[in-house]
């Protein structure tokens, strides 16, 4: 009874409107998601014209070559980049054995039947979406005081934002990993090779381009983070550059974050200058790791 | 004794004569342990977040001028002053508002993007414009601030709107926030809605269905699950965001709901707090922890709601 008074339902009942309309609504519709989906790059373009026109005029080479100073005509961001690079080297030494290794073990010998192999996905899962500024706090509570003690050094910046990164590194890795067929690995095995072998051997040269990429775009995440190290850096006027690890420092973020907060316009076009080295920078950083993704990414 | 070195020589050569002395294995089982330690200083970093806040947290409230009362329920936020208030109000309230204000933008944006990528864009479109979203992600939000502040608030906002706002403004940093999200949102909804069976589609299309009907009707529920992830995901992100809201929204703990005026949240207390260099052990420095404290808890609580939609879907269709 019921099927029969559906079934004889014009189409346009059950579908809410006449197919002669769908024309105009259809196009209608497209356009709505189309203009949805340009605002977030209509705002990454001006973002970027805006900067572009307010900090190009000040760059030149004595911008990149001087240290920072009170007078906007005398700055320049050298101490900037000399930090950032030395933040860039701690992070990569710490991230790539901690991220490789925990990647494999995930990958490679965690059984997931038992709960704490359980509780180390679901745990790096939740450290991935912790709140950068988060990470700063346990830095400044335990790396630059507390038990480690390292004072607000290129060390401790550097570790902190490691932790930041670490979650990325671990999950792109896994998928790198996740890449490689089973029946590479199998087939090592068949041969007589140990477990150890047949990863070491096989399994991880054959993955290096994908952990590469991941480790180069969390190394971009990195250097960009800002958060943090206004807890643990705070040093922003550093007229020197690091000489080690046990040096106070300060990276381009931070020195950005610091000619913002000057009332005075001058500084806020220099804030815009460096804004373009950080993004060159970035750009460089991605493109490398594009590269070396479309280049050595094997196909199985 | 005798019999089963009968047995064994019947049987062949055993397998250490073979492959030789299984030596090797001691090397493995150390390897295995390497690997396992360093798998697990994620759960120890987890721990040292934990501690680290919740032991300064308790130092805080057993501080003489802190109330446990006072610091949920109070609508100051005074640490600094020499008779400092200690109510979370104004700093919770900052939160929410910006974050809601985020989230206004960032759903409709998101849910579009994420709609157009995956039922309209060609191929070759959804290979540029992809690319293109992951740099928006991945532009530092310092940078983000500064555009917030020296050109969204003057041009847009009090420029070409002709809003009467201040300097520095909730609703700057809320609607600069929310664009900042957008690829968070879009890209698990596109992968929830990528998700959906052909099926679903062609049996749609087989009853006269369009393809707007496709997508608004069957698509996006059918994903729905996933959409609800990645807007969890946006607003747990939105939260947590410092460097926007310190630099656009202003470092005025406040109970005012008017979004056009300056407003803090508790990010932003803790980098305005925090970049000055407070000596360990004043209230002022246990209040960092504190509110920390209370934002790891929001965005745990968040992630852990949006790990939860999403296994449903991968469990419905993959």
């Amino acid at each position: 009874m019921t099927t029969t008074a559906e079934s004889s339902r014009p189409v346009s009942e059950v579908l809410g409107v006449p197919p002669a309309a769908h024309k105009v609504r259809d196009r209608s519709f497209v356009l709505l998601l189309g203009a949805l989906t340009s605002v977030a790059l209509i705002v990454l373009a001006v973002l970027l014209i805006d900067t572009a026109i307010d900090g190009v005029p000040q760059l030149s080479l004595s911008f990149l070559t001087r240290f920072p100073s009170a007078f906007p005509a005398k700055a320049g961001i050298e101490s900037a980049i000399t930090g950032t690079l030395w933040l860039m080297g701690v992070v990569t030494f710490v991230i790539v054995p901690l991220g490789v290794a925990s990647a494999l073990y995930l990958e490679e010998f965690a059984d997931n039947s038992r709960w704490w192999n359980r509780i180390i996905e679901v745990n790096i899962q939740n450290l991935a979406a912790v709140p950068s500024i988060v990470y700063g706090i346990l830095g400044l509570a335990y790396i630059v005081r507390g038990p480690l003690s390292l004072g607000r050094t290129v060390l401790a910046g550097g570790l902190t934002l490691a932790l930041v990164v670490l979650p990325v590194v671990i999950i792109t890795g896994r998928e790198a990993l996740r890449a490689v067929p089973p029946s590479i690995k199998e087939g090592a095995l068949a041969l007589g090779a140990t477990r150890w072998q047949a990863i070491w051997r096989q399994i991880l040269p054959a993955s290096i381009p994908g952990i590469a990429t991941g480790v180069i775009l969390s190394i971009s995440r990195a250097i960009g983070e800002t958060a943090p190290l206004i807890l643990v850096g705070a040093a922003t006027f550093v007229a020197f550059n690091p000489t080690g690890l046990d040096s106070p420092f300060t990276a381009l973020p931070l020195q950005i974050f610091s000619w913002i907060s000057q009332p005075n316009d001058e500084f806020r076009m220099l804030a815009a200058a460096a804004i373009i080295v950080l993004l060159v920078l970035l750009v460089i950083l991605n493109a490398v790791a594009i590269r070396l993704r479309n280049r050595y990414q094997q196909r199985w | 004794m005798a019999i089963d070195s009968v047995a064994s020589d019947a049987a062949g050569p055993s397998a250490e004569s073979v492959f030789g002395p299984a030596r090797r294995r001691i090397g493995e089982k150390v390897i295995a342990v390497v690997l396992f330690a360093a798998a697990a200083t994620s759960v120890v970093i987890t721990i040292g977040i934990v501690i680290s806040l919740a032991g300064e947290t308790l130092a805080f409230f057993a501080d003489k001028a802190v109330s446990v009362s006072g610091f949920l329920t109070g609508a100051q936020w005074t640490p600094l002053f020499s008779d400092p208030q200690f109510g979370i109000r104004p700093l919770v309230q900052g939160t929410l508002i910006i974050t809601g204000i985020a989230l206004v933008v960032a759903i409709p944006l998101g849910i579009g993007t994420a709609a157009f990528l995956s039922e309209y864009a060609s191929p070759r479109l959804r290979s540029a414009l992809k690319p293109t979203l992951e740099l928006l992600a991945g532009v530092p939000t310092v940078v983000f601030g500064y555009f917030a502040l020296t050109f969204f608030t003057p041009s847009i906002l009090k420029g070409l709107l002709g809003m009467d706002v201040s300097v520095f403004n909730g609703l700057a940093g809320g609607i600069i926030v929310g664009v900042l999200i957008v690829p968070t949102v879009a890209s698990v909804a596109e992968d929830a809605m990528s998700a959906v069976p052909q099926s679903l589609r062609e049996g749609a299309y087989g009853i006269g269905a369009s393809r707007r009907q496709v997508t608004v009707r069957v698509v996006v529920p059918a994903a729905l699950s996933g959409v609800t992830a990645g807007i969890v995901l946006g607003a747990s992100r939105a939260v947590g965001e410092t460097m926007v809201v310190l630099i656009a929204a202003g470092q005025v703990p406040t109970t005012s709901l008017d979004p056009r005026g300056p407003m803090e949240t508790m990010t932003a207390f803790i980098g305005a707090t925090g970049k000055g260099d407070v000596p360990t052990g004043s209230t002022g420095y246990k209040a960092i922890f504190a509110v920390g404290f209370a934002l790891f808890l929001i965005t745990l609580i968040l992630n852990t709601i949006s790990i939860r939609f999403v296994r449903r879907y991968r469990q419905v269709y993959e």
